[in-house]
């Protein structure tokens, strides 16, 4: 039997019998964040004033900054899948409806292998979207793939353990066939264009905690600061 | 280095070094007629490739060096590949798919190159010459299974896209073998880490955006969309070994197909969770399919 303060601890609006089906995710998970979790028994989320923050440095706080940016994703296309655009084609709604389902699937691995060490739902904010306008639309997955691409790359060396970075790698290149799919909808040819792969290298642009979430943040409720990666206020 | 030491060394402890390789005179040529083809500073490298053939799996972690050359080395057949294909102009790729796709995909598959001969040069180490390619995976009889390669747009298309996804895969690998090396790496140079690792992350990043653009040429789904027995989803069965274990589900321990859908259910579709999820290939699976097909082993 559960305690009272065992339960307050579930999330409000859990359901029973969806947190019985996560706490057998949980354990199957084990293998993927024991070391850390044990690494990190006092980590707590620290929700500041104005929103949710990372925490303490280390591989649950890039993880759970990967989990952030996959809520965000997940959301917008579920909007888009929910209230497709005018004109929208049935190749278009395919394709796009095949990324609402990675999106969410990365959201749903994240929740499962981080467990109790998971940052809370964030609410999202799309009000600067028209998702009826294919042109609003289309810029915001391009905005959301290719920030997507250029975060993982720019927090891959941060993350000290081997199948974590793995993992992020296995996420980053999905991401990056959803950016170049994007692109060559708005313009043909686009895929690899020189605002996001160095003309000279190229090599895809990273970008940081910093830079990624001041982006993020526009389209979120719910913040997120990462004050040990140099991000504290919004 | 004295190679002939090592393999002495082996036989210490492995009496049997020689049977599992060869008889100790093919070892001894295997040796030499590889190292001519290569540069003395991949010389490592060949000769851990040799003992990976032995042992089925090999415990030494690759240099930062020889990961990087091993790139440069897939990047020279892609290289290759995309110039060969656009010297043969219209007569091979549209003009419009070459103005869309193709210049800028050759482009970019000759500035990795550079960039990686430069970062290996930086390092203060030789970078590998180019292989002898046979675009026709003929190993070296320009007959091989993709014998129109350079004169069927549709080969020529199968055969980008199947470099591209088993690029993406290859670099995937690397990751983790660039991560074992971060001490090293921080110990030459104070940074060189973020660098590397960062940098390779880019390069993988750029082959999956050119897989998704050559899969949609296709009129493939840009993301590899499996099924529960068979990772490849090109119908092309002669590259099956270029996608297995693409149609793997289980992520860190869990299960993918076991967390919620985007619609409500509880269960997620085999083709949703491996398009999700990219896998990788390690360096001894990715030399073992390109060698002796693509790559012309050394005589």
């Amino acid at each position: 039997m559960k305690t009272d303060s065992q339960e307050s601890m579930l999330n409000a609006n859990m359901a029973r019998r969806s947190f019985l089906r996560y706490a057998g995710v949980g354990v199957a998970s084990v293998g993927l964040l024991a070391t850390a979790a044990s690494c990190h028994k006092d980590h707590k989320i620290n929700p500041p004033t104005n929103g949710i923050d990372l925490g303490a440095k280390g591989d649950l706080a890039i993880l759970n900054y990967a989990y952030a940016l996959e809520q965000l994703e997940a959301a917008f296309y579920l909007q888009v899948a929910a209230t497709p655009y005018s004109g929208i084609t049935s190749s278009e709604t395919a394709l796009l409806t095949d990324i609402r389902d990675h999106e969410v699937l990365h959201r749903e691995f994240f929740k499962a292998a981080l467990g109790v060490n998971a940052i809370p739902a964030l609410t999202p904010d799309f009000s600067a979207i028209n998702f009826s306008s294919r042109a609003s639309v289309l810029a915001a997955a391009a905005a959301f793939e290719d920030t997507g691409v250029s975060a993982y790359d720019g927090a891959g060396y941060l993350i000290t353990t081997p199948a974590y970075l793995l993992i992020a790698g296995k996420i980053v290149s999905v991401e990056a066939r959803h950016a170049a799919l994007i692109r060559n909808l708005v313009t043909p040819g686009s895929f690899a264009g020189a605002d996001v792969v160095d003309p000279t290298t190229s090599i895809n642009k990273a970008a940081s905690i910093a830079d990624v979430l001041k982006i993020a943040n526009m389209y979120l409720k719910t913040k997120v600061t990462a004050v040990n990666y140099g991000y504290a206020s919004v | 280095m004295n190679l002939f030491n090592i393999i002495e060394e082996i036989e210490n402890v492995d009496p049997e070094v020689y049977g599992r390789i060869s008889e100790r005179r093919d070892v001894i040529k295997n040796i030499t007629s590889f190292g001519s083809k290569v540069a003395l500073a991949a010389m490592p490298f060949a000769v851990g490739t040799i003992f990976k053939k032995a042992y089925a799996q090999s415990t030494a972690t690759p240099s930062v060096v020889a990961i990087l050359n091993y790139a440069l080395t897939l990047e020279y057949l892609e290289s290759y590949f995309y110039n060969q294909g656009k010297a043969k102009g219209t007569a091979l790729i549209p003009a419009a798919a070459a103005t869309n796709y193709f210049n800028q995909v050759t482009t970019d598959e000759n500035n990795h190159v550079t960039f990686l001969k430069g970062v290996i040069t930086s390092l203060g180490a030789t970078p590998v010459t180019a292989p002898q390619f046979d675009l026709t995976a003929g190993g070296g009889t320009g007959s091989g299974p993709f014998a129109d390669v350079l004169t069927n747009y549709q080969t020529f298309l199968a055969v980008a896209q199947v470099f591209e996804d088993t690029g993406v895969r290859a670099y995937k690998g690397q990751a983790a073998n660039i991560l074992a090396n971060k001490a090293a790496a921080e110990g030459v140079k104070a940074g060189l880490y973020q660098t590397v690792l960062t940098a390779a992350l880019g390069i993988h990043a750029v082959e999956a955006r050119h897989a998704s653009a050559i899969r949609s040429i296709r009129g493939q789904t840009p993301w590899i969309t499996s099924t529960a027995t068979l990772g490849n989803d090109t119908g092309v069965a002669l590259v099956n070994a270029n996608y297995d274990g693409e149609q793997n589900v289980s992520q860190g321990g869990v299960d993918v197909t076991t967390l919620k859908n985007a619609t409500g259910g509880n269960t997620t579709s085999v083709a949703v969770a491996t398009a999700a999820f990219d896998e990788a290939l390690s360096m001894d699976q990715v030399l073992a399919i390109l060698s002796g097909s693509f790559i012309v082993k050394s005589a």
